[in-house]
């Protein structure tokens, strides 16, 4: 293949690829802080959803192991930010710790008995925990408020200090991304992150290396929780508002949309998926009445050309250079 | 000294007898092989040592341990590590990430560590980081280290099961038909290995079906056939046995067949 006309050799561009998908993300995200107004909100939700499937992919993608039902994870950790902000006054901070808390209870009573098993069995009741969470959010009107929700959630503060505007709270949740990234990062290149990686490709062989599977994957399954229980607090006090409806089944569809068009397994994936998968429909909105149609081509061309995902572009490159 | 010890080990599937009250002593720093014709209960009686299926009766001990029925992750704890038959690679990770896999029981460190990274961590990681490419270059695959296990050759996946087994540190290796699949030239190299693996202080047991390699390698030799030990002792005397030769071969009427 001729290549000689190229500007930037392949070589160069083998060596940049790693860091394409990180240089992208972080372009988009800055540029939505410089112009200011919709996009911000949507990066918004971008980067906060970005947290939530950090953790996905730390149990999904690092593990290997499959889960509906995280959005109830979310949903405790918001929903326990949110009544104990709006209805007792707690600090934001120290309401997170409460809601992050109960989170990894539930996590705990849920993951460790189904972690045991093998095959569907922890699909089918994290499937559950989502719509049972969803159900009480519902049911619970005393302290959920039901459909209605709760509102007049006070913004993200530490210590008397409130982040208010909306490029702030870009700033703040870009860092907590960071945050979470380097996090995730740590964990996969360490003695715990091999060991999931080892579970994700045989469990036998991990088991006969001396692996305590059912502890590990119930480490990963509480550790994402964690992450997810993050994104929920994130959520309600950056719109001030939460209903049922916010940690729904669609949050794991999107959320797993965001993972697979990201790059499940990689380090960058979760970030360039949240923030291209949340750019789409702003994108087709111009389509009006085709704009679904238009995303789910969009979605459909992403799985076809980058079947890896996003994240993993940059390692097509060697290949097609000696194709 | 006796390392593993069997007394007695019985699994049945249903009506069928896979392995029937087989007694087996392995001796430390010795190569012992398990042969016998297909169905011969060789593979259950390994799942049973290594902790992936439970014997019906009879005692397993490794060194004075009774290991009986423990699950495989605490068997391997006690210094017996095994690999597969259909090798178990960690197809996706890099050859030397699959070796710092087994450095697994040597090393400690949870969430916490990973988060925090500790001075002891980051001089374990490297202490981890050097074994794994010390065993890579033991088995002759330090020129493969970076690429992912599942792009090397079929032979090499065999000693790189075996590389990742010891970096473990294993008192007893048990290898499962470790021969199978490779051509002659290979064999050889995994002969050659073996000695070196049982010349550094670990044990070996082996199931094959290879009996070159067997002939080669093993002090002893035990013979199983339906579930039964039919034969045990040196290789030579196992290969004139008329009880192993008719069960490999066939009985006289069964060859006239």
């Amino acid at each position: 293949m001729p290549t000689s006309h190229n500007i930037i050799s392949p070589e160069r561009l083998t060596a940049l690829a790693p860091g394409l998908p990180w240089a992208v993300a972080i372009a988009i995200v800055g540029y939505a802080f410089i112009a200011g107004g919709y996009l911000v909100t949507v990066m918004s939700f971008a980067l906060i959803y970005a947290v939530f499937v950090i953790g996905l992919n730390l149990f999904m993608g690092y593990a290997g192991q499959v889960t509906f039902g995280h959005n109830a994870f979310a949903a405790l950790g918001g929903y326990g930010s949110a009544v104990l902000t709006s209805a007792y006054g707690w600090p934001p901070l120290g309401a997170f710790a409460a809601g992050l808390a109960l989170a990894l209870a539930v996590a705990l009573v849920v993951g460790y008995p189904t972690l045991r098993l093998k095959g569907h069995y922890l699909a089918m009741a994290t499937l559950a925990i989502g719509l049972i969470v969803y159900e009480i959010a519902v049911q619970w009107q005393a302290v959920t408020g039901g459909y209605m929700g709760i509102s007049g959630i006070p913004p993200i503060g530490i210590g008397g200090f409130d982040i208010l505007s909306d490029r702030a709270q870009l700033i703040f949740l870009a860092l907590v991304v960071a945050l979470s990234t380097w996090s995730a990062m740590r964990l996969r290149a360490s003695r715990f992150g091999r060991a999931l990686a080892a579970i994700a490709g045989s469990e036998d062989a991990a088991r006969a290396l001396g692996i305590d599977v059912a502890r590990y994957k119930l480490m990963a399954f509480l550790v994402s929780a964690a992450y997810a229980a993050l994104a929920g607090t994130l959520f309600v006090h950056v719109v001030g508002f939460v209903s049922p409806e916010v940690f729904g089944l669609h949050m794991v569809v999107l959320a797993f949309t965001m993972l697979y068009v990201g790059g499940i397994g990689t380090a960058a994936g979760p970030l360039i998926g949240a923030v291209i998968v949340s750019l789409l429909p702003e994108t087709f909105r111009a389509l009006k009445d085709y704009q679904d149609l238009a995303y789910g081509a969009g979605l459909i061309l992403l799985l076809i050309f980058a079947p890896k995902g996003l994240a993993a572009l940059g390692d097509l490159l060697p290949r097609s250079k000696k194709s | 000294m006796t390392l593993l010890k069997l007394e007695r080990v019985t699994r049945r599937f249903g009506g069928l007898l896979a392995v029937d009250a087989v007694d087996l002593e392995v001796a430390a720093g010795s190569v012992t092989a398990v042969i016998g014709p297909n169905g011969a209960g060789k593979t259950t009686l390994f799942h049973m040592i290594s902790g992936f299926q439970t014997p019906n009766d009879g005692r397993i001990l490794l060194d004075g341990h009774d290991i009986t029925g423990l699950p495989p992750e605490k068997i391997a704890a006690h210094g017996l590590i095994r690999t597969f038959q259909l090798v178990q690679l960690f197809r996706d990770l890099t050859a030397v990430e699959n070796v710092k896999v087994g450095c697994h029981l040597q090393t400690q460190g949870g969430v916490l560590t990973a988060l925090i990274r500790p001075k002891s961590a980051r001089q374990s990681e490297t202490q981890v980081e050097a074994t794994a490419r010390e065993l890579l270059d033991f088995v002759g695959l330090a020129a493969y280290g970076d690429l992912p296990a599942g792009t090397l050759t079929y032979g090499r996946q065999r000693l790189l099961e075996i590389a990742r087994a010891l970096a473990a540190r294993p008192k007893l290796l048990l290898l499962d038909e470790p021969a199978a699949g490779l051509n002659a030239q290979e064999t050889e190299l995994l002969a050659a290995t073996i000695r070196r693996i049982v010349a550094r202080g670990t044990t070996v047991l082996l199931i094959e079906h290879d009996v070159t390699l067997v002939m080669s390698i093993a002090d002893r030799v035990a013979v199983l056939d339906f579930g039964m030990k039919i034969a045990e002792g040196t290789p030579r005397s196992v290969r004139d046995d008329p009880a192993v030769i008719a069960a490999y071969l066939g009985t006289a009427e069964a060859a006239r067949a």
